[in-house]
């Protein structure tokens, strides 16, 4: 008897935890969403629902940076400040995993849930961070619809084949993207082989100069410079690395599609492409 | 006194192919000496004349500058404390090469950046001379010292933080630390007339220092010009350490440890000791500059940290000597 009572106890009690976790669940959608991050902003202004998000940060309106900076004025701009993301009374904080520690850990002092998300540091990688902001935001199959499409247009890039030259990622102050970057993984997607890891260079951050001109690479590959003048991107003019981007002067990494780990990154890998097709019809 | 000149010139000239011969590339030295010399056209003539070349004469070039422009100035003060850059002309300069190439000045012409640097320099020189005068005690000349470089220092960091590059506020410890890494002919085309002409300014005080030695007086009646050896050593410090630090950043106590170590050597002349340290300057930084790239190849160290871990116990040890003179 007291064993029966019991079990209806326990099966009540456990259907009231799955009614009322079922009920949070549905509850529990973000419906004021601040993003501090740049790409976090990227993945959430693609994916969220209509009111959904709030606030994205005052990068995604820096055209040299962000691939959104349209979609970015639609929405409040916030500095990444903790005061002011928690004055915005938001639900759901969206943060980068090693940008502004202070203000998170200040956020989650003050009781604001913060999801981070890491940069992402290969194709893959972008793949799991789309489904898990879908799953974040309650947006499940907007985000496998946008997974799906970025396979398939991912597999057409791929298809195409032929030669593969040597490629250097070079940037200011002499530093590439040693494999185990996103950087690289853009590049060998578009069909060049990095030369940094060809080199064996490990996953060392900066090349020297002297390196770089042993290694010969078939093309370098330099970011853009920012406004106003600065001693680490004069390296870029230096005579080397004007004599080895003499073939190709204007390969350039537009840093607005290869920063973040979002569907932009095929824009990237798109004009890559092109640029070696344009490469290996120069040389003979 | 020759032995002394030919082992400083034999030291220079082996530093100086070390320089040329030591870098990650790891060429032979036959084979880069005939890369240097004959154009393969290929990658290594490329390394050996754009990229070990001009760091070679940079460093040989700013070494011998540092160097006599440090003994002309403790010449004239006659104040073993008096360095380019503990009392802030090196930083002047850097302040005036940061304004030119932030502004855009220094791209409009080629010789914008030596100027600007130049003129940041004299600015720098007559801001410590009318500070501290050239009968100031160590101790005015040490504070007007720290007080040109807190500023210089201050305002560098004011114009590399107000850039719209977000490169330009990590160059700030270049300028305050000094580095040959990566510089190019460019760079030396840019300093070497400067520096030619503060060579010739500052090498041309010899007789004047040495009569000043004996005091003012006796300097004038000797017929020493007081008013033209302290212009000619004013400008000529202001160009060779102007056109320095324009292309390496302000690189330190190069100016105080060697004249400091040669002065004994030399019999205590300045004149002597104006070559000797021009040499030993030479000396100190390709050293340095080897060591840079031998300790810690792919961390582009600063020249300014080595020669400071050297400087600044002999800088305390100067102190202390001229506080025991003094009691």
């Amino acid at each position: 008897m007291a064993a029966r009572r019991f079990h209806i106890v326990a099966t009540r009690l456990a259907l009231a935890v799955i009614l009322c976790w079922a009920g949070l669940a549905s509850a529990d959608a973000p419906r004021r969403v601040v993003s501090m991050n740049l790409c976090t902003d990227q993945l959430a202004m693609l994916l969220a629902g209509p009111g959904q998000l709030h606030s994205v940060s005052d990068i995604s309106l820096d055209p040299r940076m962000s691939a959104m900076t349209e979609e970015a004025r639609d929405y409040v701009i916030n500095q990444g400040l903790a005061e002011e993301i928690y004055l915005m009374k938001p639900d759901l904080v969206l943060a980068g995993n090693f940008t502004t520690r202070a203000s998170v850990a200040m956020l989650r002092r003050l009781g604001v849930e913060v999801v981070e998300f890491e940069q992402a540091r290969s194709l893959p990688e972008i793949r799991s961070n789309i489904l898990r902001m879908g799953e974040i935001l309650h947006r499940q199959s907007a985000a496998r619809e946008m997974v799906a499409h970025f396979d398939a247009r991912l597999a057409a890039l791929q298809q195409d084949s032929g030669d593969r030259p040597d490629a250097m990622l070079y940037y200011a102050s002499g530093y590439t993207s040693p494999a185990g970057t996103l950087s690289d993984q853009i590049l060998q997607a578009a069909g060049f082989d990095n030369a940094a890891v060809k080199a064996g260079l490990g996953t060392q951050m900066k090349i020297q100069l002297e390196t770089l001109a042993m290694l010969d690479p078939d093309i370098v590959i330099t970011s853009q410079p920012y406004p106003g003048a600065s001693r680490s991107e004069a390296i870029m003019q230096h005579p080397v690395v004007e004599a080895l981007r003499a073939e190709l002067p204007f390969a350039t990494v537009t840093d607005s599609d290869w920063v973040c780990g979002t569907p932009h990154v095929l824009r990237a890998i798109e004009s890559l492409a092109e640029t070696r097709h344009r490469l290996t019809k120069n040389t003979p | 006194m020759t032995r002394l000149a030919i082992i400083l010139c034999v030291l220079v000239v082996g530093l100086f192919f070390g320089s040329l011969l030591i870098g990650p590339a790891e060429i032979g030295i036959t084979d880069s000496l005939s890369a240097l010399f004959v154009d393969d056209g290929g990658a290594m003539t490329l390394v050996m004349r754009e990229i070990r070349l001009p760091r070679a004469l940079l460093a040989l070039m700013i070494g011998a500058s540092l160097g006599l422009a440090g003994a002309a100035m403790q010449g004239y003060l006659r104040n073993p404390l008096a360095e380019p850059g503990l009392i802030g002309v090196s930083g002047s300069a850097a302040f005036g090469a940061v304004l030119a190439i932030h502004t855009g000045v220094a791209a409009s012409f080629a010789l914008a950046l030596p100027f600007s640097a130049l003129a940041g320099a004299l600015c720098g020189v007559f801001l410590i001379m009318a500070l501290a005068g050239s009968r100031g005690t160590s101790l005015t000349l040490i504070l007007a010292g720290i007080a040109v470089s807190a500023l210089a220092a201050a305002l560098t960091s004011l114009v590399l933080n107000l850039s719209p590059n977000p490169f330009a506020a990590s160059e700030i410890v270049f300028w305050m630390m000094g580095s040959l890494a990566d510089r190019s002919m460019t760079h030396v085309w840019l300093a070497a007339p400067f520096m030619a002409v503060g060579f010739a300014l500052l090498g041309g005080l010899g007789r004047g220092l040495d009569a000043l030695t004996l005091g003012e007086d006796s300097a004038q009646a000797m017929g020493i010009g007081l008013t033209r050896l302290r212009l000619m050593l004013v400008l000529g410090t202001a160009c060779v350490v102007g056109a320095g630090t324009a292309v390496a950043g302000a690189i330190g106590f190069v100016g105080l440890v060697v004249p400091h170590l040669l002065r004994p050597l030399v019999g205590a002349h300045p004149s002597r000791l104006l070559w000797a340290s021009a040499l030993g300057g030479a000396a100190m930084v390709l050293t340095a500059d080897i060591a840079v790239r031998v300790v810690l190849p792919s961390r582009d160290l600063k020249l300014g940290v080595l020669t400071a871990l050297v400087g600044a116990p002999l800088f305390l040890h100067l102190i202390l000597k001229l506080r025991r003179e003094r009691i």
